[in-house]
């Protein structure tokens, strides 16, 4: 047993205990952090596969944005310290049913079939950040320029959506521009 | 033990998606149901990367797809936390049991 095989195992070991901590404990607050373990499991699971990109970008993304995101809504919604109410035990042991059998189902599909390496050796391409830039931003064959500036847009729309969603909609404030309109004011 | 290979991602990211599973249908709190469906994209995007690795390592299709399926997810949990500030201004309670205006 290499060094590299304990590593995935205690990456696994560490991605599924806090995955199952994150949806199981009744604590808001540590529900985030183990969430956050869980997308640092993610991420070193990256590292082993050697995709040092998207690992790097799991971690900004993930652990540094959406956490950070998490936890600062519950601040903003949440009593902290409060544990939620315990849910009803039917509907408990309904859900760890229904997750279980699909588990297995999935997981004896997946044994069953064999995968087969149809590619080449020699052909493989290095995910390195070189090669993913040039395929990224390319408008030949296989690039992909177009969904980039799709997602481009997206982010866009959400960043404005979040900002109208969000704000206060109720009286102008005092720091208002002194061009707008006199008849929103009235409103 | 084996050297880990495609099988054991699999296994792992299967029961990434299922945790998941369990938790958006346990959970009441639309925080909590927000970072189950982080566990599912994250499951799923580690299926991608499995699958580009050890079966079509002369092409990077599967990294792009994570790296969109990423930035859409930041995308989706900035709107959904949105959203749930402003039920929480309306309702004072991110519980999905007290939003019901719609069920009936």
């Amino acid at each position: 047993m290499s060094g590299s095989t304990i590593i995935f195992y205690m990456l696994a070991a560490l991605t599924l205990v806090s995955g199952l901590f994150a949806v199981g404990t009744r604590q808001i607050f540590r529900a985030a952090i183990f969430l956050l373990f869980s997308l640092i499991g993610v991420a070193g699971l990256y590292f082993w596969m050697q995709y040092e990109f998207i690992a790097a970008v799991q971690i900004v993304v993930y652990v540094g944005g959406i956490t950070v995101l998490i936890i600062f809504s519950i601040f903003l919604t949440q009593q902290t310290g409060e544990k939620m109410p315990k849910q009803k035990l039917g509907r408990q042991i309904f859900s760890a049913l229904a997750a279980f059998c699909g588990f297995a189902l999935i997981m004896l599909q997946v044994y069953q079939h064999t995968f087969t390496f149809t590619g080449s050796l020699n052909l493989i391409v290095d995910p390195n950040v070189q090669n993913i830039g040039n395929q990224m931003l390319g408008v030949n064959n296989g690039g992909y320029a177009l969904p980039f500036e799709v997602v481009s847009m997206l982010l866009l729309a959400a960043l404005i959506g979040c900002i109208l969603i969000a704000a206060p909609s109720n009286s102008p404030k005092r720091g208002e521009l002194p061009h707008s309109n006199p008849k929103s004011e009235t409103t | 033990m084996m050297q880990p290979g495609l099988y054991h991602i699999l296994f792992i990211s299967t029961a990434l998606f299922f945790i998941g599973v369990f938790g958006f249908l346990t959970r009441k709190n639309l925080i909590t149901i927000l970072m189950s469906v982080e566990l599912i994209l994250n499951s799923v995007n580690l299926n991608f990367i499995a699958f580009n690795k050890y079966l079509w390592p002369e092409k990077l299709d599967g990294l792009f797809f994570t790296i969109f399926i990423i930035a859409i997810a930041a995308a989706e949990a900035a709107v959904a936390i949105a959203i749930i500030i402003n039920l929480y201004r309306s309702h004072h309670s991110i519980d999905v049991d007290n939003a019901e205006e719609l069920k009936y």
